[in-house]
């Protein structure tokens, strides 16, 4: 530590705000680049049939696509409502 | 065969054509014949970088048509005989540039070439996908700026997706950062990304870091490749960048910060 660095007044670092940032948004955007391109036809199309029969929120709803060295795995996952606003 | 470097990085204004003309000229200075190709067809400009754009009279799109032969459109550059440039085409139209056409001038160049550059286009259309198609290694210019961060990223995607290595499912194409417009000063403050940071995120190969640096204007003004900057920052950096491409042992500089005489005479370390 320098005397000078005592001068130096480190209100905020945006350096670091930079990199968190970035390293959720790469993340994310590399997970979602190996994606087939019907995830998203696909968990619409679900929804649809599945609220035919049980009254679930849009967001209750998530599939998810993994890859790995020598398998594919397509994972759904709803989630649903209570019992007492179960089929209504 | 001669070895195809792609310069690329997806956003515009990082430095491609500048680190394009720097390592062309490098390669060449080092006693590689090289050929440095401008992919940016309709708004060439590597031409301006290497002060020859005098000296244009067929371009690559000719080429490709068939109006003129390789050898008239190459420009053998003023400073090193080793080295010559091929120009862009100023024309509109975007389907100019075919993968046949690109790639049999690769072909032809390789025969008696020992590196080609190809200095891409910014953006992920045709140009930029044709100048890095081909590629053996790619250099991929960072600023250490959220977007330009985030663009490579997703250039590297397209590198390991998109190319010919990819789609012939041979060794992947080699990939290298190099961080430009660095400012250890800013780094210190926690204003600017620092190369560690970049690199966590993008997780390459540090080929080198390039300083922010005045001399890369003046450079640019002059149409001299800033590596003949001999005694510039920007232009050190650089050859020290192509002479660890070629395997040479070089400790990276110009990731500390420069100390003044104060800060040489309080600083701790």
């Amino acid at each position: 530590m320098s005397l000078l660095d005592y001068f130096r007044i480190n209100k905020s670092n945006t350096a670091s705000l930079a990199k968190e940032r970035l390293q959720i948004l790469v993340a994310h955007e590399r997970s979602s680049k190996n994606q087939p391109s019907y995830l998203p036809k696909l968990q619409q199309e679900l929804l649809e049939v599945i609220r035919k029969y049980i009254h679930v929120n849009e967001d209750a709803i998530s599939v998810n696509f993994e890859q790995d060295d020598d398998q594919e795995i397509l994972e759904l996952n709803i989630v649903l409502p209570d019992f007492n606003t179960k089929n209504t | 065969m001669a070895r195809i470097i792609v310069v690329t990085s997806g956003k515009g204004g990082v430095g491609k054509t500048t680190t394009s003309a720097a390592i062309a000229m490098g390669l060449a200075k080092k006693g590689h014949k090289t050929a440095v190709i401008d992919f940016d067809v309709g708004l060439r400009n590597l031409d301006l970088i290497m002060g020859c754009e005098r000296r244009v009279v067929y371009d690559f799109v000719n080429v490709i048509n068939g109006e003129a032969s390789l050898n008239q459109a190459l420009i053998r550059d003023k400073h090193c005989e080793l080295l010559y440039i091929l120009p862009a085409s100023q024309t509109r139209d975007k389907d100019a540039l075919t993968q046949e056409g690109v790639g049999k001038i690769l072909e032809d160049l390789s025969k008696d070439f020992d590196y080609i550059v190809c200095d891409s286009p910014a953006g992920i259309e045709k140009g930029a996908h044709l100048a890095m198609y081909f590629a053996d290694d790619a250099f991929v210019v960072t600023n250490p700026e959220v977007s330009s961060v985030r663009d490579s990223d997703r250039m590297l995607g397209l590198l390991s997706s998109k190319s010919r290595r990819a789609e012939q499912n041979l060794e992947p194409i080699k990939e290298y950062l190099l961080l430009t417009r660095y400012s250890p000063e800013r780094v210190k403050l926690g204003d600017m990304l620092s190369v560690n940071d970049v690199q966590d995120i993008l997780s390459l190969h540090l080929l080198g870091v390039i300083p922010e640096s005045k001399a890369v204007l003046t450079a640019s003004n002059a149409g001299v490749p800033v590596i003949l900057d001999e005694k510039s920052d920007a232009g050190q950096a650089y050859s020290d960048i192509v002479g660890r491409y070629l395997g040479e042992e070089k400790p990276h500089r110009f990731i500390d910060e420069k100390k003044g005489i104060f800060g040489k005479l309080f600083g701790g370390k």
